[in-house]
């Protein structure tokens, strides 16, 4: 297999690991517990799932501005994902993402991701493959 | 985007973990928005300060990169934060809320910047001058910025502006540049604006038709700078208004092409309705003025409405310190307090958690306030001109 594609880098680090896929974007202030790692968003697809250690792809963030410090407090915490790929990331999810040091890459057609997928991300060069 | 030489060295982490996760946050902004290089900032403001806004994740930020050593490398002023910082026992602020504040606050005053929370940094001590690249966060202090002073800002978010000020940049995009700042559409102003109110009416009418855009005013008359700053701060609530001119008012007004733009017409009815929309309820618990803070001349004015007379309910003029200890001076502080009234500093009746301490309709006279206090602050409004407010609790 080994599907390679090409996106940009918004916080460089390589790593490998489990697809978690949300087709809906993530507000992570209200929407992921920052001490668990737990998806809290009543409804959201992924609620009650566990974001830690998974590669998180999902199209961009929205809600609160705040976001930015729960990515921080999901780092810190220990509880963070391993790296997160997004369609398109808008500045909630970079600033996030930067500060925190969690490897990042956008502008990816996310619909090639399945969830459970094993992913190797090399953020630095932009690149996700699908193993 | 071009970077300088001491600029990659920053970037590579040559210059340390925080000032590198600082600088990358720039680059990648200015990626997103366009930018072509790096321009120096002469003046800061750093929002998110309340707790109430930032809570327990942003507070464990701000004090982890204080604890690394991160310094500010120029003036840099916060935004309001959550409660009055000297005067919040007496005032009925919650203990752990004020604790959990006044450790933002030492966290920001380990990184150099200045502990005055307000949303006017220009009358408070931190004041750019015309054509200066700042990088600003507060919506009425980017809007009074731009517009008034003619500096050049856009609007930061919390940790963009606190990258700017470690950093002593901000990416070159946006309302820095000239092609951007030019205004697309005209308001034609004809109503009679007296009091604050009137201007935060207009404001508000305003923002919510042109959004985003850069509106050029006609018909303004006889304005001083409180009554643009309540304009100014209407518009970034009700709408994201960052830049507005005002023929004969405004420092680039006249600069300013309007041959063949969009144009839309208020008038006295429009602002007779923009007020009952911002009514919501009646019969407030307590009244807020001073949003954005409130100027001396605010201040000087309200003792003089007041004096002499008993307020029934409570009622809160929120200013910046430096405000606060003029009004101490001139006595205005012990004319409004004799009259049952507070002069709260530091913080404001968006940011405060006013919706804990009781208080369920709040009177105003501020268009942003009146935006913004349904949503934040679970209030009903009562949106009066200062002098219908008094006699309503008096």
């Amino acid at each position: 297999m080994g599907d390679n594609m090409k996106g940009r880098t918004i916080y460089p680090g390589k790593t490998e690991g489990e697809a978690l896929v949300s087709k809906t974007p993530i507000g992570f202030y209200g929407g992921i517990d920052a001490s668990t790692g737990i998806v809290i968003e009543k409804g959201h697809e992924l609620e009650g799932k566990s974001v830690t250690n998974k590669i998180l792809v999902f199209p961009n963030g929205k809600g609160s501005t705040v976001g930015s410090y729960v990515i921080y407090g999901l780092k810190k915490n220990g509880v963070a994902p391993k790296a997160i790929i997004n369609r398109e990331t808008e500045t909630i999810v970079a600033t996030g993402v930067i500060l925190a040091g969690i490897p990042c890459v956008d502008k990816i057609n996310i619909d090639e991701i399945k969830n459970g997928d094993r992913l190797v991300v090399d953020a630095g060069k932009g690149v996700v493959e699908v193993k | 985007m071009f970077l300088t030489k001491e600029e990659e060295k920053i970037f590579n982490g040559e210059k340390g973990e925080v000032l590198e996760r600082m600088f990358r946050l720039l680059v990648r902004l200015g990626d997103i928005y366009g930018a072509n290089k790096m321009i120096p900032v002469g003046s800061v403001q750093v929002a998110g300060v309340s707790f109430k806004s930032i809570g327990t994740p942003g507070l464990e930020f701000l004090e982890d990169y204080a604890k690394k050593g991160a310094k500010i490398k120029v003036l840099t002023f916060l935004n309001p934060a959550g409660m009055d910082l000297e005067n919040w026992k007496e005032l009925g602020f919650p203990e752990d809320f004020a604790e959990k504040q006044i450790r933002v606050m030492n966290a920001f005053k380990e990184m150099g910047i200045v502990v005055t929370s307000t949303c006017t940094p220009y009358l408070a001590g931190n004041l750019p001058r015309f054509g200066e690249h700042i990088a600003w966060s507060e919506s009425s202090a980017v809007s009074f910025s731009n517009s008034v002073i003619g500096a050049r800002t856009n609007r930061e978010g919390g940790p963009s502006a606190l990258a700017a000020a470690l950093c002593g940049l901000t990416p070159n995009y946006g309302l820095h540049i000239d092609e951007n700042r030019k205004p697309n559409i005209v308001v034609n102003v004809d109503a009679e604006l007296k009091y604050n109110a009137d201007f935060g009416a207009l404001g508000s009418f305003v923002g919510k038709i042109v959004k985003d855009k850069i509106p050029y005013f006609k018909g303004i008359k006889n304005t001083n700078t409180d009554q643009l700053k309540a304009l100014g701060a209407a518009m970034a609530a009700s709408g994201a208004v960052a830049l507005y001119h005002a023929e004969n008012l405004t420092p680039e007004a006249h600069l300013m092409d309007i041959k063949g733009l969009e144009k839309i017409e208020v008038g006295e009815k429009e602002l007779k309705e923009t007020y009952a929309q911002l009514n919501t309820g009646e019969n407030p618990d307590i009244v807020i003025l001073g949003c954005p803070h409130a100027s001396l001349r605010e201040i000087s004015d309200l003792a003089e409405k007041i004096k002499g007379k008993k307020m029934k309910k409570p009622l809160w003029i929120c200013t910046s310190r430096v405000m606060k200890e003029c009004a101490n001076r001139m006595g205005y502080t012990e004319i409004v307090e004799k009259a049952g009234g507070e002069i709260v500093a530091d913080t404001c009746a968006v940011v405060s958690p006013i919706e804990k301490m009781g208080y369920n309709t709040t009177g105003v006279d501020s268009g942003k306030a009146a935006n913004y206090l349904p949503g934040f602050c679970k209030q009903k409004v009562v949106f009066k001109n200062v002098d219908e407010l008094i006699k309503v609790i008096e």
